[in-house]
């Protein structure tokens, strides 16, 4: 089949110390002692022009949300505005230190201030932190809370329940703040009622959710599910990755959670940046507002940073917070209003839903019923079992159209997984040209999916070959063979 | 008008809506369905500018009133080939790179970060980064932890109490214990009566928090030669310092803030984390690979995924997945835009500069407690009062040092001074002598 719609761009771009020259180390004027000196520092020098243009050619072999849909599952890849960027770059912004005195910061602060008191409204908590840098980062936070609040309730509970849907981060971050994992398996693609309170019991310390799940369902008995952790004595953890499907339409802490984080990289339009910085505040109720890191922000006449919190976990980042990520997490909340905002929700929701019921009557499975929240999971077990084609074959052939991947074999409890969010800021034209490629691949010869990508700047990569070589640093390029 | 966030998104036309959108949300109890949602309104994109203006406006940012703030994060210059670099929204606009083929330019660009740090602080691999330097702290600590299977960390009492705190945070509740080691009258750790049986690691800093060059880089070694050694290092340092690997370190880890990245009120740093590679497999966080692609073509991706929690979960050495990738890809760009020597001139005109202030402090009456060489941060003593000193100069629109009487009351009216490039000799001159202003109209009164 001939594609003429997609060629990404193509430079054979070498590394940088292939491309400069290094120059002799000159330690005339290096004022240590000589026995300190280091002897050699082989860091090319190239003129400014050439940089721009290998950066420039790289950054062409690079797709981003500006290039075209990004459906990864549970990542929300929406349109970062440009507004944003601009502002975030302001002098005002970048030029400060964390250090300065809090009469030089109130513009910051008060901007940190507001952004808490709007997360507030947004998930139903009494209060937040902006420090966590990520959603990850986030989940330690949470779960050191509750080691805190039990702690001191003069309890031991060392067990964290998860679903066998959550995201990895979940159990990781429970494990890092010291707790066991029990895992429980799903019904149907839901919370099972029964498994759940088959493990609660007096040492589960907290049951983290995602709400809706990974499946991007709507766990429905979720008022149930609260009341039964509650009974165990135990809390109830918002993982908020998925946000974006309830944003105005419900909140976390009406439904029961005791501590929640945001992904203001995902809901609140702050870009991933190539995987970071990001930014995972945390909120919660009012009997654990205590326990929140230092400092907090408060307002009198001028806003300042409190310090006075005896039972503060003391901090989790070294200052306050990814500021940039916060500001574009604010700017997007001002500008889009509380009507914006459930209107981006509805959209984003509806999207996912329409490219779902386009997938209908086509090779791609879809497990568990059919409603779904903004995201959904696709199974191409069918398409294995009869054509040999996998999930990966697949993701890899839709950049052969141009388009980005969704996240591929997950949740774990889906069998050749393609887990596809769409967002809000995708047009009809985007959705239905992104379901005619799915469907397009699933009747194309095997021969050519299992071999794509064929129209992307590079071929298939070989992961396998990357962990034998443990090439990680280009002294050791060397070891690369020049051609297989 | 719709603002433009959600402007232009045509919804599929009525007869292609699968139900009506209140029908997708019927799965949300009655109850909790949100009556009403106590936002404001939305603004348009020219109203939330000039909003943000006025707000913003109220901060003064360090070229109105320039700072001498020491610690592990300073102004430094960020070159306007960076800028422009790391503002394509090709690279910032993406996500962690799963698939290669389609973000070669990234992972290509880590490459190059990994590669450079690498050659910095020699050590083998280096991650794509963690949050900051004191997450890096935390993650170095457990990782000691994994490698000897043993749970006592020593640190120096002489670092930041932000990296105390949060490492504490992130080994608290693994029983892991930390003790710290005091220091001497020099301004070093005393590792004189180190015993590091039933240690998993050593945390030394080079230079360490007060400024001040490590000079005991053999006895370092053989000290800590039966654990494994963790050293905090400023990468601009070692444009000068003989790097960590020479004196035995097994883990290094960062600050690269200063790696052309703006201070943003210290957000967002740039975790820099390495080891020697006999430990990679119990490293924390993303490693770029170089490979192949199908016809022959090298190419990068991400590798050694098993230890990580997409993959392994609870048993993942990290629960990492977000870092600071951009960060790293303006660190690139500036470490590509100095080169060698470059870095080398840069750290020098920093230690330069930074004695210039402290000879002129000296002049002026402030001590010295700590007689070493130091790079572009140190400490002195404040004949008056520091606070008071503060106050006096941010009236004259400057910030002076970070006071230090909080954690180290032994040191009297001390303060950190950090100096950098960004601080001209004018301008140093022009701060030394608000304070030699400020110190006399006292002594008058």
């Amino acid at each position: 089949m001939k594609e003429e719609r997609y060629q990404m761009a193509y430079y054979p771009e070498l590394l940088l110390n292939e491309l400069g020259t290094n120059e002799e180390m000159d330690n005339s004027r290096n004022p240590l002692p000589v026995s300190l000196q280091r002897k050699t520092l082989k860091l090319p020098t190239l003129p400014e022009s050439e940089i721009v243009r290998h950066y420039t050619h790289l950054s062409q072999m690079n797709y981003g949300i500006d290039t075209g849909i990004y459906p990864l599952g549970s990542c929300t890849m929406k349109y970062n505005p440009k507004i944003s960027e601009e502002i975030a770059n302001w002098d005002v912004v970048t030029q400060v230190h964390p250090y300065q005195d809090d009469t030089t910061i109130q513009g910051s602060l008060q901007i940190m201030f507001e952004l808490e008191k709007l997360l507030c409204v947004i998930t139903g908590m009494d209060a937040f932190t902006l420090q966590p840098a990520a959603g990850a980062h986030g989940e330690l936070l949470g779960m050191l809370i509750a080691q805190a609040y039990h702690k001191e309730n003069g309890e031991r509970r060392d067990e964290v329940i998860i679903s066998d849907s959550a995201h990895g981060t979940n159990p990781a971050s429970a494990k890092m703040a010291g707790y066991t994992v029990i895992e429980i398996p799903s019904h149907e693609g839901v919370v099972d009622l029964d498994a759940l309170r088959s493990v609660l019991s007096s040492k589960t310390a907290a049951f983290m959710l995602t709400n809706p799940n990974t499946l991007g369902i709507f766990e429905k008995d979720i008022l149930e599910i609260s009341s039964e952790v509650k009974k165990a004595g135990a809390l109830l953890y918002y993982d908020g990755a998925n946000m974006n499907a309830i944003m105005g339409k419900a909140r976390p802490g009406d439904m029961g959670f005791d501590i929640v984080h945001l992904n203001l990289h995902k809901t609140f339009a702050a870009p991933h940046g190539g995987g970071g910085p990001g930014a995972g505040p945390v909120g919660v109720r009012k009997d654990f507002k205590k326990f929140l890191p230092i400092p907090r922000i408060r307002r009198d006449k001028k806003y300042f940073f409190s310090y006075a919190h005896p039972k503060s976990l003391g901090k989790i980042s070294q200052f306050y917070g990814n500021f940039p990520v916060l500001l574009k997490a604010y700017i997007y909340i001002i500008m889009n209003g509380g009507d914006g905002l459930t209107k981006i929700t509805e959209r984003a929701v509806h999207n996912a839903n329409y490219m779902l019921d386009r997938l209908k009557n086509s090779s791609y499975l879809i497990p568990f019923g059919k409603k779904r929240m903004h995201e959904f999971v696709a199974s191409a077990i069918n398409l294995k079992r009869e054509k040999g084609i996998r999930a990966l074959d697949i993701a890899k052939r839709l950049m052969d159209y141009g388009f980005h991947a969704p996240t591929i074999y997950f949740p774990l409890i889906v069998n050749e997984a393609l887990m596809i969010e769409p967002t809000e800021t995708e047009t009809k034209k985007s959705l239905d040209d992104y379901i005619d490629a799915l469907i397009k691949i699933s009747k194309e010869e095997p021969s050519i999916v299992k071999t794509a990508p064929h129209h992307t700047s590079f071929q298939r990569i070989d992961e396998v070959e990357a962990t034998k070589n443990a090439i990680h640093n280009w002294k050791e390029i060397a070891r690369l063979s020049v051609s297989k | 008008m719709e603002n433009v966030a959600t402007q232009n998104l045509s919804m599929p036309p009525k007869k292609n809506r699968l139900n009506n959108i209140e029908a997708f949300f019927t799965d949300i109890p009655k109850k909790i369905l949100l009556k009403k949602f106590d936002i404001p309104k939305g603004i348009s994109e020219m109203e939330t500018k000039n909003k943000l203006k006025h707000i913003l406006k109220k901060n003064i940012p360090f070229d109105e009133a320039p700072s001498f703030l020491g610690g592990s994060v300073k102004p430094h210059y960020v070159p306007a080939v960076v800028k422009a670099i790391v503002n394509r929204s090709e690279f910032f606009t993406s996500y962690t790179p799963y698939q290669p083929e389609f973000s070669q330019g990234i992972l290509h660009v880590l490459f190059e970060y990994q590669s450079m740090i690498a050659e910095l602080t020699g050590m083998d691999t280096i991650n794509i980064s963690t949050y900051d330097s004191a997450t890096a702290l935390g993650e170095a600590a457990l990782m000691s932890s994994r490698i000897t299977k043993k749970n006592r960390f020593i640190i120096p009492a002489n670092i930041s109490w932000e990296k105390k705190t949060v490492l504490r945070n992130y080994v608290n509740n693994l029983g892991m214990e930390i003790q710290e080691l005091r220091y001497q009258d020099d301004g070093l750790v005393d590792i004189s009566e180190l015993n590091t049986k039933d240690v998993a690691g050593v945390y030394i800093e080079n230079p360490n928090f007060f400024g001040i060059f490590d000079t005991r880089l053999d006895e370092i070694r053989e000290t800590t030669e039966n654990t494994i050694l963790i050293v905090g290092i400023n990468p601009l340092g070692l444009a000068l310092m003989r790097p960590p690997n020479e004196y035995g370190a097994d883990i290094i880890i960062g600050e690269g803030q200063g790696l052309g990245n703006h201070l943003n009120l210290g957000g967002s740093l740039l975790g820099i984390f390495g080891c020697k590679k006999n430990h990679v497999r119990m490293m924390p966080g993303k490693i770029v690979g170089a490979t192949h692609d199908k016809n022959g073509k090298r190419a990068y991706c991400m590798t050694l995924q098993t230890r990580e929690q997409h993959i392994r979960r609870e048993k993942a050495t990290s629960n990492i997945c977000s870092n600071e990738a951009l960060c790293a890809v303006g660190a690139t760009v500036y470490l590509a835009l100095l080169g060698g020597l470059g870095l080398q001139e840069l750290a020098i005109t920093n230690m330069e500069r930074a004695n210039h202030l402290a000879a002129l402090l000296k002049k002026y009456g402030f001590s010295f407690p700590f007689k070493k060489q130091f790079f572009n941060d140190f400490v002195a003593i404040s004949p008056i009062n520091s606070k008071k000193l503060n106050d006096a100069l941010l009236k004259r629109k400057f910030q002076g040092g970070l006071i230090l009487k909080n954690w180290f009351p032994e040191l009297g009216e001390s303060f950190l001074f950090g100096v950098t490039e960004m601080h001209s000799i004018e301008l140093i001159n022009g701060f030394a002598e608000e304070i030699h202003e400020i110190l006399q109209t006292i002594e008058k009164t």
